[in-house]
């Protein structure tokens, strides 16, 4: 092996600095979310307790943050299957390059650049001039979608521009219909980018604020309930809940990778499964 | 055979359409119309003036504000770019193990799944006056008293951005570095090269595309962002975002639409001159 040159290490400790500086905060907050009942929002530490985490469990001065996790929670369920099913038909689409794709891939991309505000205002006048009540899961929904949608449809330009299209072509060869050739085919070659999909889809959502802002109604997601308690609440209380959704946040993506690499696994030790179907 | 290819691809794409339509291109187009509506203390009726906008460009508030908002989006986008290219370049060129590889990847993108205010609020206890920051500065003995300007200033407002969307930067640029033919940086060895014209002379270029894909991430990020800017300057700082939150908390909705109409077309116009070097759908 070559010996590395001097630059590996000073680019490796500049590496080492860029995830401290993107996880050093995060840990800090997990630390101080073990105050003491008297400590405050930042060191030295008041003692250490799961004080602040019980607190969490029980009535809130403001808001409904165990309602304001299971909107979020559903939400994001609705998003991410959405997101899927639309990105995949759309991913579909585009390779037969139809008539007028151009501008529906402007469109598209005009849905990731726009300012969010403009989504939140927008819909939000809309629904308000209709006579429609704003609520989470209409225009919410459709909002959030607006953010995911773009980035399913990239994944899928990605895992296209990279698919052998003499599977399909076998398949079509043998007899396969246009559907079967889909069915059993193409969707098993693609199934772990849709995992990849389908994370975006949830945590995109679950994450969301701007969009979600003027347009999720009376009921909050959990994002802007945190939001609001920035606000108002000035104990380690906000730590507390900063850290619980953070490590879900983790769990769910932890989740995500496991799953396409246990499909990796299973691929690289059966071969692929494509094209077995019954 | 090709009528019927148009056909099925639209009806594949119709989902997306639909969303698109209802909840992308119809709220833009509200905007657009409502821009020109007038407003009451507690109302707005439709009538079509252009006083929105001549107030929004008689005012020397706009463009103090919109000046605020290329100064954020220019400095994090040097940072980021900074920053971005020199982490990108360590894991495409440095890391010989794909695993490896891989796996510090996702540690730099694995951020970017978790929620962003969340990761604002965890800026307070580092930048606060009793902060980190701050204690460990008096306890070296570099400053005596505690830095005010850590917090609620430009300076936690650009910090904020550079650590939410540097690995936009990341993402990209690393994609095309992964793609540029390793025999290329052995032909400019060969030749004489040193590293650092490698990199400046063939990397660098080739690196093109992804440096154009992040930075209209991050300065569409940073220009239509007014939810950083409002907390990590703790309200006393303005940019366009802003002022359009502030007008809807008012519920001044047409001057609201007037000014994000101004922004939109702003971001657009940045991204058409971006585009230019570009060609997104090859890059992917």
């Amino acid at each position: 092996m070559e010996r590395r040159p001097r630059s590996f290490y000073v680019l490796a400790a500049f590496f080492g600095l860029f995830v401290l500086f993107l996880y050093g905060p995060i840990l800090t907050i997990g630390i101080l979310s073990f105050q003491g009942p008297g400590g405050g929002l930042t060191f030295p530490m008041n003692g250490v307790s799961t004080y602040w985490f019980r607190d969490l469990f029980q009535e809130q001065a403001v808001g409904d943050i165990w309602g304001a996790f299971r909107r979020s929670f559903g939400l994001g369920l609705m998003v991410m299957i959405t997101t899927v099913v639309i990105s995949v038909m759309a991913g579909l689409a585009f390779r037969k390059k139809f008539r007028g794709s151009g501008i529906l891939f402007y469109a598209a991309i005009t849905s990731l650049v726009i300012p969010s505000i403009l989504i939140s205002l927008g819909v939000g006048l809309i629904f308000n001039q209709l006579g429609l009540k704003v609520h989470w899961a209409t225009s919410g929904f459709g909002a959030q979608l607006t953010w995911t949608l773009p980035f399913g449809l990239l994944i899928m330009f990605a895992v296209f521009n990279r698919f052998d299209k003499s599977y399909e072509e076998a398949a079509r060869d043998q007899g396969a219909t246009a559907w079967q050739t889909i069915r059993h085919v193409v969707l098993p070659i693609i199934a772990p980018s849709l995992i990849g999909v389908a994370l975006f889809g949830f945590t995109l959502s679950y994450d969301e604020f701007a969009r979600t802002l003027l347009t999720a109604g009376s009921y909050n997601t959990l994002p802007l309930e945190i939001f609001g308690m920035t606000t108002n609440v000035t104990t380690p209380v906000i730590y507390a809940l900063g850290t619980l959704t953070t490590i879900f946040s983790f769990g769910i993506i932890a989740a995500f990778l496991l799953a396409v690499w246990i499909m990796g696994k299973r691929r690289a030790r059966l071969g692929s499964d494509a094209g077995r179907g019954v | 055979m090709t009528r019927n290819r148009h056909l099925l691809g639209w009806l594949e794409a119709a989902p997306l359409a639909v969303i698109l339509l209802g909840f992308l291109i119809a709220p833009i187009v509200m905007i657009v119309i409502v821009s020109f509506w007038g407003a009451t203390e507690f109302s707005i009726y439709p009538d079509f003036q252009f006083e929105n906008y001549a107030f929004l460009f008689s005012s020397p508030v706009t463009y103090k504000v919109f000046g605020a908002t290329f100064k954020y989006a220019f400095i994090t986008w040097a940072f980021t770019l900074s920053i971005g290219f020199t982490v990108a370049y360590f894991l495409a060129f440095h890391i010989r193990s794909q695993t490896v590889q891989i796996a510090l990847f996702l540690v730099c993108t694995i951020p970017f799944w978790t929620s962003n205010i969340i990761r604002m609020i965890s800026w307070i206890p580092f930048l606060g006056r009793n902060g980190i920051a701050n204690q460990t500065l008096i306890s070296w003995g570099v400053i005596d008293e505690p830095l005010e300007w850590l917090l609620y200033s430009d300076f936690s407002v650009i910090l904020a951005f550079v650590h939410l969307y540097t690995l936009f930067m990341v993402v990209p640029i690393f994609n095309t570095m992964m793609r540029i033919d390793k025999s290329l940086l052995e032909a400019a060895r060969d030749n004489g090269a040193s590293g650092l014209q490698t990199l400046l002379h063939v990397i660098l270029p080739l690196t093109k595309p992804g440096i154009m894909i992040g930075t209209i991430f991050v300065v569409t990020l940073v220009m239509g962002d007014f939810i950083t800017v409002r907390f990590m300057s703790g309200s006393q700082r303005a940019n366009v975002g802003r002022l359009i939150s502030n007008d809807i908390g008012l519920l001044q909705y047409p001057s609201a639409s007037a000014t994000a109409v101004v922004l939109l077309c702003t971001v657009l116009i940045m991204i058409a001159i971006l585009l230019r070097f570009v060609n997104i759908r090859k890059e992917l």
